[in-house]
């Protein structure tokens, strides 16, 4: 299941590649997604009717030493499965959109109002591959069992989203591409470092870099080199996931890359990222350092939120604003997941709500950029008056995810609140709200002067046609969020639940 | 046979400090190739008796990529970007080579201080740590690009000198995956260069600055 | 009887020191395919301007007069505390080897001093070199003195090249090699040799070393060539002690093998001089914090052994 899983759209990007016809192309696109997602389905339909792997990672062994197996390259746990679930949702709607955004595309190439200048795109056989192949990669991530392996997955989805950022062939996305793979690469060079120091943490118990081996033999791994190790994957996987202040790469990409690949990096790379940050905590926890790894991700979790908060006041490019937010989110997810318990559940909730509310918005912000050719937000006003059913869609994706109740984001931050206070981090829990403040302050001003407001008439400009294929797919990522906040299904309660367990130590505990 | 391995080391620093006062952008890549190559023979130096087979298979791959290949893709992007032949530092020669061989002390305390397995072979800690500094040095203080990935892969190097330091075996697939990755990210960034050169006329990254939050770039109008 | 050996090697060097320009001398030569001066040009330039009266300029005092004097005799010193073929000299005791790195200051201050007392722009410049350029090559040479006292365990140069053994160079051959770069490059640079200087040069912009010595005449400036000649005996043989670590053998077949190593070091500057071309006077430091950094890598080598 799992092999099919990944080589589906492996070959399907490779395919993607040598296929002419640009229909063909797109349904091959479409088709993969919808099957991926039929198949993801299915494997958390599995694990949760069985109840396969749904304990701790140690837990497929059953109390086995893990040397009586032949050790497996990919296997789902439910940490894994929940992010692959977000990841193979998200791509289902990333495909319907990213069809009817290549049709747009090919219809009237960019000319960027802003620069005033006329770029060309890549060409659409790139995109669509890389695409596929990116999806493959997540995949394998979500699924790998081996943190050498996860390191080298986690630098092919760096390289693979690398050519996505630059569709749009001119100076800004190349600059925003140049960053992130520079910036990217080098911070995931630190994490092979980390590897190395986990490796070297379990070396007298011959554990490797095999996970189940390194739970199974956590409390004799060497705790000082443990520490180092945790240090430098955090550094390494949180440049990656964006966390503040390895961040500076994602605001810039953000900005430039297309709609859709914005949604996939916001929604699920920085997620693939986080996991590689959680099986490492996981580890940690498993091995009695807990509070050290806890206290860690509460501080970079913290100076996300203040970091993003800052940055966003003043902010003049929409894009660049829900890049910041994503910041801010990633730091909330940081932060509930290093206070553990009642909030890990609050993290993991969060993580499903920001990334479909996230990509809702960015699917918005496409569509937007399409109907005012500018992402400057000073030009951008009285959007309901030229596309009422974007402005709609615009303004409830502000109240999602500045975490508006009811919605799974609202949850979400209630909950990591909710155990900040309940574990006595006062001071913790009243600058997390002060700067939730700040960030719902500074993003209403800009989300309700660029929906209402006063609209100038600008001389020659054709009625805009609002396309529904783009705006299907974030109506239903929201409806989605909002029944999020108002009732979760039993079986998505359990994975919730087994996934924050799988963060281990404190966190398992506290449920 | 170890003191032989020792002056490897030696060599690997020295290279260190050479890749900081080095002017030449084609001998900045021919450095950083003779890095790599004298990096992927240390473990044929160090062990123990005779080699596995798989320890030669895996020098062999490391030394053709890292001593053809990446030079040749790295020559062949300089020479498409048309970009001037030298380094262009941001600070001076001296400063690098002093920077260079404070970070050589830093490591070596540190290296002092780390809990780390013992090893055969002195300084191999110091020179993992030192080269990866050196990296970090090539991609903050130039101004080119194709520094920055000549950092990027002295930091590599640092990294797999490290990684011998500790003895960890990472498994086969997992090693030749790695290698896969810094062979694409080599590529994709050449790509990129190729693309710069095209788009801003050179591969100076100062230039690389209209997104940002601190500037009034292209939004502050 | 013991005081013989000592006395033997200590007249040796001031006899055979002069040779040493006469080899490099010839080996430019031959690099360059021309005849080149007779071997014993030195000694004859000595004997010529020994017999000369030297002519003063009116704005010169004591200082100027004092200037060769100190610089010979400062030389004259070091090498009785200096070991020959690894083997003690006259003076030595613990520490000397600071002892010398202050001789050698002394000489630059006063040839320095003598170079100022002119009051020449010319000569004024170039004492300014040469102190931009002792800046860089001093802390080299102590570094380096340094990391050979942490090798050997000694704190006396009779002693550091005394424990100097072929088995030292087995243990710590990287440290040893390092050392002996370095020592190469201050030498160079200490005995204004091409890579830093050109002692042919004719033009007062270019000199370092030559331009200070240009009003010196008769005598006084057969003390200086003289002096400079017993400098690069100095440096050479700390190189020569450290690559040829000391045998067993006979007096006499160790003195024979350290005269030909010291050749051999004087042929090896005629050869660089040959190969290089002098560097541009901004590079020149940028040559001698390569040599510092080799010095600092021995060090921290031989501190973390």
């Amino acid at each position: 299941m799992i092999t099919l899983m990944m080589t589906l759209p492996l070959a399907a990007g490779v395919t993607a590649f040598i296929i002419r016809n640009d229909k063909a192309r797109r349904a091959l696109l479409q088709w993969t997604a919808r099957l991926h997602f039929l198949l993801t389905a299915l494997t958390v339909w599995m694990h949760v009717r069985y109840g396969m792997g749904l304990n701790l990672f140690s837990g497929y062994f059953g109390g086995l030493s893990p040397r009586d197996h032949a050790p497996a390259w990919f296997a789902y746990d439910a940490l894994g499965l929940f992010f692959i679930g977000i990841t193979s949702l998200l791509f289902l709607g990333a495909a319907h959109y990213a069809v009817a955004y290549l049709a747009a595309e090919k219809r009237d190439p960019g000319e960027d109002a802003d620069a005033g200048f006329i770029f060309n795109n890549a060409p659409e056989t790139v995109f669509t591959g890389c695409l596929l192949l990116f999806l493959a990669a997540m995949t394998a991530v979500t699924a790998s069992r081996n943190m050498g392996l996860l390191w080298a997955l986690v630098e092919a989805t760096t390289l693979l989203s690398a050519p996505l950022i630059y569709f749009h062939r001119h100076k800004r996305s190349l600059e925003a591409t140049w960053k992130y793979l520079l910036i990217c690469s080098v911070g995931i060079a630190l994490a092979l470092m980390g590897n190395l120091f986990l490796g070297a943490a379990g070396l007298k118990t011959g554990a490797g870099l095999d996970l189940p081996a390194l739970f199974y033999n956590a409390a004799a791994l060497d705790k000082p080199l443990l520490k180092a190790a945790f240090l430098f994957l955090f550094v390494g996987y949180g440049t990656k996931m964006g966390l503040s202040p390895f961040h500076t790469w994602l605001p810039d990409a953000h900005s430039e890359a297309p709609a859709v690949v914005s949604a996939l990096l916001s929604g699920a790379l920085l997620n693939c990222a986080f996991l590689g940050i959680l099986r490492a905590n996981a580890v940690c926890a498993e091995a009695g350092l807990a509070d050290f790894t806890g206290g860690i991700l509460m501080l970079f979790g913290f100076l996300s939120i203040l970091t993003a908060a800052l940055f966003m006041l003043g902010q003049r490019d929409y894009k660049r604003l829900l890049a910041y937010s994503s910041i801010e989110h990633m730091g909330i997810l940081a932060l509930g997941a290093g206070l553990g318990g009642g909030a890990a559940f609050g993290a993991m909730l969060g993580a499903l709500s920001h990334s479909l509310t996230k990509a809702g918005l960015f699917f918005t912000s496409g569509v937007v950029l399409a109907s005012e050719k500018t992402k400057r937000i000073a030009d951008v006003r009285g959007l309901w008056r030229r596309a009422p059913a974007t402005a709609v869609l615009w303004l409830a994706g502000f109240f999602l995810i500045t975490g508006m109740p009811p919605s799974g984001i609202f949850l979400a931050k209630f909950l990591v609140l909710k155990e900040a206070i309940r574990l006595g981090h006062y001071w913790l829990a009243g600058g997390y709200l002060f700067f939730l403040a700040v960030l719902f302050a500074g993003m209403a001003k800009v989300f309700i002067a660029m929906t209402f407001g006063e609209r100038e008439a600008k001389a020659g400009e054709k009625p805009f046609e609002e396309p529904r294929g783009m705006l299907v797919p974030a109506a239903v990522f929201f409806v989605i969020v909002v029944s999020l906040g108002l009732y979760l299904p039993g079986w998505l309660n359990m994975l919730l639940e087994s996934a924050a367990a799988g963060l281990g130590g404190a966190a398992g505990a506290g449920l | 046979m170890h003191t032989f391995a020792e002056l490897i080391i030696v060599l690997i620093i020295l290279l260190d400090l050479a890749l900081a006062v080095t002017g030449s952008l084609s001998s900045c890549i021919r450095l950083v190739a003779v890095q790599g190559v004298v990096a992927g023979l240390l473990p044929l130096m160090a062990g123990a008796g005779a080699p596995h087979t798989r320890a030669l298979l895996f020098a062999a791959v490391i030394v053709t990529l890292k001593g053809a290949v990446f030079p040749w893709l790295l020559m062949r992007a300089r020479d498409k970007s048309g970009a001037r032949k030298d380094v262009e530092p941001l600070i001076s020669y001296p400063a690098s080579i002093l920077l260079c061989i404070g970070a050589f002390i830093a490591s070596s305390w540190m290296g002092s201080r780390l809990p780390l397995p013992e090893t055969q072979v002195a300084w191999i800690v110091p020179a993992s740590l030192a080269t990866i500094f050196t990296g970090f040095l090539l991609i903050t203080t130039r101004s080119k690009a194709i520094t920055q990935v000549l950092g990027y892969l002295v930091i590599e190097n640092g990294i797999y000198i490290f990684g011998l330091a500790l003895f960890v075996e990472q498994p086969m697939m997992v090693e030749l995956a790695i290698l896969l990755d810094v062979f694409v990210a080599v590529f994709v960034m050449g790509i990129a260069i190729f693309h710069i050169s095209r788009e801003f006329d050179h591969i100076d990254t100062a230039e690389l600055s209209e997104l940002s939050d601190w500037r009034r770039g292209e939004y502050g109008k | 009887m013991e005081i013989i050996k000592p006395l033997s090697q200590y007249l040796a060097v001031m006899l055979l020191s002069p040779l040493l320009l006469g080899i490099i001398n010839r080996v430019k030569a031959l690099f360059a395919g021309r005849r080149g001066q007779p071997l014993l040009q030195l000694y004859f330039d000595l004997h010529k301007l020994l017999a000369k009266t030297p002519v003063y300029s009116r704005t010169t005092t004591w200082a100027f007069k004092a200037g060769p004097v100190i610089g010979v005799s400062a030389m004259v010193t070091i090498l009785a505390v200096l070991p020959f073929a690894g083997r003690p000299s006259f003076l030595s005791f613990e520490g000397d080897f600071i002892f010398i790195i202050y001789l050698l200051g002394l000489a630059r201050f006063a040839t320095v001093l003598a170079a100022l007392d002119t009051g020449s722009a010319f000569e004024g410049m170039g004492a300014s070199r040469e102190m931009q350029f002792a800046v860089f090559a001093e802390p080299a040479f102590f570094l380096g003195l340094t990391a050979l006292a942490r090798v050997t365990g000694q704190t006396s140069l009779a002693g550091m090249f005394g424990a100097l053994t072929g088995d030292t160079w087995r243990v710590a051959a990287p440290v040893l090699a390092l050392l002996t770069a370095s020592f190469f490059i201050v030498l160079l640079a200490e005995n204004s040799r091409v890579p830093a200087d050109d002692p042919n040069t004719h033009l007062e912009l270019t000199m370092i070393h030559e331009v200070m010595v240009l009003d010196h005449s008769g005598p006084e400036l057969a003390y200086i060539l003289y002096g400079a000649s017993l400098k690069l005996w100095v440096f050479g043989s700390l190189i020569g002690c450290m690559v040829l670590p000391r045998h067993s053998g006979s007096w006499a077949t160790d003195c024979g093998l350290f005269l030909l190593v010291m050749a051999a070091v004087a042929a090896a500057v005629g050869v660089v001089e040959s190969a290089m071309g002098r560097l541009r006077l901004t590079k020149v430091p940028y040559m001698l914090i390569t040599a510092f950094a080799f010095s600092a890598l021995a060090l921290i080598f031989q501190m973390g052994r």
